[in-house]
């Protein structure tokens, strides 16, 4: 029973981490319908902005955070202009070719100026060591992930499909030319989501850096897997990502625990099925 | 036309002439891509020992081509040594990061009359591909092997072992449990984990289930090593009084700050550190750092390319430049010299390189800075995983 719980326990922190991370990419792509594939470039990005701002200059970790968000929003500013903006509605191949070699600049740029070595974030100390739970201990950071990505969750959740700015984005969404005639200046709404997108890739980048550590392959390391939790969960759906991260977070975890000889045979194998049964994902949005 | 063919051949006699005196170095590594800071490493001791000891013996110029693999690709290894040898005219190969990648290479070295001298790849098999083989890096075996003793003179017994599920990774399994069964202690239980794995959470559960008194573990050096050390303190294996037993691989200097205190204590074992006490290390290490720049990039696998560096030369002195393998490597069968790492010689029989293994634990030295501290010396290390191969 313990170790049910052991893994239970393992299983929700890191299906949040992954959560917090994939969900700006589930924004863009089941959204915005842009496949996003410098989805990690940015993520890494802010964590190499929250490790200079945490450790090369001291000004710990809320600041950190705070830096990398706003820094890789900026950041991001111009590229939507230039770049994303003439992605809207073209084609998926245009869009992957194009993004993935925004990836691949990030990357080189990165090596570039941080070079290959590991970057670390420095923890706060109320964030570093662990919590006791009784019956095993779990680190502190990532009790905080877990947090962050209930919270991140519902925020999205709100936005979305609780305020005016939410039915705005949808409409703009599901039919451009008619949202624009309705007087909704969709420009500003893409702006606006692509800008939420980022920073929430900056966040994941930085809140999962304990687990997924910075260094410049991390834009290519793990794109495979944010990429799987959004079409399992279903692109575009708050709910569908969450229970997606902790579907395959038990999956992969409980995997780990009993037959790691076995590797990622059965998180592979939940994806599979779970694609196959529902196309969309678990809780995908159908095609107008 | 038969003047034309005439000037042709003078040419190409003359030119074949003028050219004996650069004698050309190819080296195979990965210079771009996620492993790039192995291949600068490569880079910098090459660069370290040209800088220490100048490019020329006797007559001959040594000039280096080097050639960029991101990642293990034997095809593509073997295809690169085959432009080397044809193309480039190179009369030695040297780096190869990769095991994969030297035995792809190795084939061609009896038809390409060219030695080769391998800077890292660390599976025990690769001197056996070609006779033509001479390895100044270090095996798993190598490594693996006097960490059972250290963990069983602190009185452990029962060790559970994870390694990363690929060549190098079972090598390092097979030669704690044989090294660790053979001090009468006991592997109650071995873990194969994948080489993408990132949350190691659940293994370290596995580990405290387990009931084992420590853990032995071997990831190749990258981003899963800091994660796997941090999930071993978080998950409190460090205040349940389990030990952590490693070879330097997750400990290597480019990983340390990065790793920060939860490094501080881990014991590995390994061939080298940057903070060697020696003369030696203390003249390689001033060469290799004006070469990289960033001092704390350099680790390991420069220490490989600049002794390298010195067989190769010894090879040219002996055949005085002129393309002959066999005589190449006969010439360096049993040679002994200091290396920065400590006394090593070249095993006659085969030609992996005999050196000491040191038991090491990670600290700060007197700037602060953190270091592998060596505090137990393992003299004369063989490889016994060849042993192992040859069954």
């Amino acid at each position: 029973m313990q170790t049910v719980f052991s893994i239970a326990v393992d299983a929700l922190a890191y299906g949040m981490v992954l959560f917090v991370i994939s969900i700006g990419l589930s924004v863009t792509m089941g959204l915005m319908r842009v496949v996003n594939l410098a989805h990690g470039a940015f993520a890494m990005i802010a964590g190499y902005l929250a490790s200079y701002a945490a450790r090369d200059l001291g000004l710990g970790y809320a600041a950190g955070i705070l830096i990398a968000v706003v820094g890789t929003v900026i950041i991001a500013i111009p590229l939507e202009r230039f770049l994303y903006r003439r992605l809207y509605g073209a084609t998926e191949l245009t869009q992957v070719l194009m993004t993935i070699g925004i990836t691949f600049c990030v990357i080189g740029i990165a090596n570039f100026i941080f070079g290959p070595t590991l970057k670390t974030i420095p923890l706060p100390p109320a964030l570093q060591g662990s919590v006791d739970l009784g019956f095993r201990s779990i680190a502190a950071h990532r009790v905080f992930a877990i947090v962050c990505g209930l919270v991140v969750a519902l925020a999205l959740w709100f936005l979305i499909e609780r305020t005016a700015f939410g039915i705005r984005l949808r409409a703009a969404v599901d039919n451009a030319a008619m949202a624009a005639a309705l007087g909704v200046r969709t420009e500003v709404v893409y702006a606006v989501s692509f800008a939420v997108a980022i920073g929430l890739a900056a966040l994941g980048g930085v809140v999962g850096a304990e687990l997924l550590p910075v260094e410049p392959y991390y834009a290519l390391r793990y794109m495979v897997t944010f990429l799987v939790v959004v079409s399992v969960g279903g692109a575009g759906s708050i709910p569908g990502a969450l229970l997606a991260c902790l579907v395959l977070g038990a999956i992969d975890t409980t995997g780990r625990y009993l037959a790691p000889e076995y590797g990622e045979f059965f998180f592979y194998l939940a994806v599979i099925v779970i694609v196959t049964l529902f196309p969309r994902g678990l809780l995908g949005r159908s095609k107008q | 036309m038969k003047k034309l063919a005439m000037a042709a051949f003078a040419v190409a006699v003359l030119s074949s002439a003028a050219y004996a005196d650069t004698i050309k170095v190819g080296v195979i590594g990965p210079f771009s891509g996620p492993f790039a800071v192995s291949g600068k490493n490569f880079k910098v001791g090459i660069d370290a020992w040209l800088a220490v000891n100048g490019n020329k013996v006797g007559d001959n110029e040594i000039q280096i081509v080097y050639r960029d693999i991101p990642q293990a690709d034997p095809a593509q290894s073997k295809s690169l040594a085959q432009e080397l040898i044809v193309r480039e005219g190179v009369q030695y190969l040297a780096g190869f990061y990769f095991t994969p990648d030297a035995m792809a290479a190795a084939p061609l070295l009896s038809q390409g009359n060219v030695p080769m001298v391998v800077m890292n790849a660390a599976t025990s098999a690769i001197v056996t591909a070609s006779p033509y083989v001479v390895r100044t890096s270090f095996t798993m075996w190598q490594n693996t092997t006097p960490i059972a003793k250290v963990a069983k003179d602190q009185g452990v017994t029962k060790v559970i072992t994870l390694v990363s599920d690929y060549g190098p990774g079972i090598d390092a399994e097979n030669a704690f449990k044989a090294a660790f069964e053979k001090e009468d202690g006991q592997v109650v239980e071995t873990i194969r984990m994948p080489l993408s794995t990132n949350d190691f959470a659940p293994l370290m559960q596995r580990v405290k289930d387990s009931g084992a008194e420590a853990l032995f573990a071997f990831l190749p050096s990258g981003p899963p090593t800091l994660a796997f050390v941090k999930a071993y303190n978080d998950n409190g294996l460090k205040a349940a009084g389990i030990k952590f037993f490693a070879t330097g691989d997750l400990t290597p200097e480019s990983d340390l700050p990065a790793l920060g205190d939860a490094g501080l204590g881990l014991t590995t074992t390994y061939h080298y550190s940057v903070s060697h006490d020696s003369p030696e290390n203390k003249a390689f290490v001033a060469a290799a750092e004006k070469a990289i720049g960033n001092p704390v990039e350099l680790t390991f696998p420069a220490v490989g390319a600049y002794d390298g560096m010195y067989v190769i030369s010894r090879m040219i002195e002996a055949t005085g430049g002129k393309k002959d393998a066999k005589a190449a490597v006969e010439a360096v069968k049993g040679l002994s010299w200091t290396s920065p790492r400590g006394p090593v010689t070249i095993d006659p029989e085969s030609r992996h390189i005999t050196q000491n293994v040191y038991l090491r634990e990670v600290g700060r030295d007197a700037d602060g800075k953190y270091i592998n501290k060596e505090i137990q010396t393992f003299e004369k290390q063989g490889d016994p995983g060849l042993a192992f191969v040859k069954k």
